[in-house]
């Protein structure tokens, strides 16, 4: 990307055209386990976008003085401290999400994204450019989680954001839950339906296998 | 040894790394494309997995925790995040430069493989899962080989299904990737079957 893009393009650009997780097959790993609620999925989007979008900027800040034989173990650990920092927020003021996030802040270290853009982008391009661009990946893997956490909790438990939409039959309504949307395959069928939605309506990312 | 046991299997299977937790998702569906490499990538997060679950174990049980043996006052687990991904960064970089000068063959076949287990979830979700779960040193050990080899198996698996779809006919827009989404939840659902056990 050239530096003549400006700062909407590299919002919005990662969100449909270049999409982290749909055409980039980054960060995944993470993400998945806590989409079975919209709540934890919001959470973990929040968290993942602070720190792809604070970690980018500060790599960027200090590019050139960051020896190149050592760079992956500065990013990491340049990743290391905003994580941290997102846990014991996270710990401090919402403690029972935290909980339910469980292991999944901690990951969002190694979180592929957070890593390759810091590599990919933040390296080569100035900081306010590299914030954006880290603000951008982090909407875009926003999204997927936020589908794939509406679809999980609306069929597999009958709720959003924990509140009734459908009443389920053990309370007397006519919804039989989805037990399946709770277990791990279902966020892999989502994933895979959404990708082919998604290259159905721009042709263009198809594959050739 | 029994409890032993069912934590392998338990590791292993039901709670595979790769399909029940999602982790190392990245590198599982980027190199799953044939076997062979499957295979190599495969025993490297075993040996990977086995040595940095304990040493990680040690580390937090030594040094970070309040009460330990060595700081007593402090409770540093605030900072545990910060060491585990050193350590791992760490024993990757030893592993590498051991098997280069002790078994050049082995390194020439794992070698390119190694970089990228760095930045693997599954190892650091390993070594989490574990602080979490408060495993003891046996138990750690037991833990790290298990998912290691659970998620090897996922992975050996998956590439040999890829490695069949070349000749199937695919929806359009659901070559590549999203075929792979669907197949590795089938495979997940598979998985999910050793609950019974």
């Amino acid at each position: 990307m050239s530096s003549k893009t400006s700062a909407k393009d590299l919002v919005l650009d990662p969100i449909f055209n270049n999409n982290p997780i749909a055409l980039q097959i980054l960060g995944i790993c993470s993400a998945l386990a806590v989409t079975t609620k919209l709540s934890t999925s919001l959470t973990m989007s929040f968290a993942v976008i602070a720190v792809t979008a604070c970690s980018s900027a500060a790599v960027a800040l200090i590019k050139d003085r960051i020896p190149s034989s050592i760079r992956i173990i500065v990013q990491m650990t340049i990743i290391a401290s905003f994580v941290i920092l997102v846990d014991q927020v996270l710990k401090a003021y919402a403690f029972q999400l935290s909980k339910e996030l469980s292991v999944f802040v901690g990951l969002i270290i190694t979180n592929c994204i957070v890593m390759g853009r810091a590599e990919g982008f933040a390296m080569k391009n100035s900081v306010s450019d590299s914030f954006f661009d880290g603000l951008g990946n982090g909407l875009g893997y926003s999204i997927i989680l936020m589908v794939v956490g509406f679809f999980r909790e609306l069929f597999g438990s009958g709720t959003l954001f924990g509140f009734t939409v459908f009443t389920k039959q053990s309370a007397g309504g006519w919804y039989e839950p989805n037990g399946l949307m709770l277990l791990s395959p279902s966020a892999f069928f989502i994933i895979g339906i959404f990708i082919w939605v998604l290259r159905t309506w721009k042709p263009e990312q198809v594959e050739e296998a | 040894m029994t409890d032993l046991i069912e934590l392998f299997l338990r590791s292993a299977f039901v709670d595979n790394l790769a399909l029940a937790y999602f982790l190392g998702m990245c590198t599982f569906l980027a190199v799953s494309k044939n076997v062979k490499t499957a295979i190599g990538l495969g025993i490297a997060v075993i040996v990977v997995q086995a040595i940095t679950v304990p040493v990680n174990q040690l580390i937090l049980n030594l040094f970070l925790k309040e009460g330990s043996l060595f700081l007593p006052k402090y409770n540093l687990e605030f900072l545990s995040l910060i060491c585990f991904i050193g350590v791992i960064a760490a024993m990757v970089q030893i592993l590498e430069m051991t098997l280069d000068k002790f078994f050049p063959s082995l390194y020439n076949t794992l070698g390119i493989f190694l970089p990228l287990i760095t930045v693997n979830c599954a190892i650091l979700g390993g070594t989490l899962f574990m602080q979490q779960r408060d495993y003891a040193f046996v138990e750690s050990v037991v833990f790290g080989v298990g998912g290691g080899f659970g998620w090897a198996l996922a992975i050996i698996g998956l590439a040999g299904i890829r490695e069949k779809l070349k000749y199937s006919d695919i929806p359009h827009g659901l070559r590549g990737l999203g075929i792979t989404f669907i197949i590795v939840g089938l495979m997940a659902l598979g998985f999910q079957a050793f609950l019974g056990i």
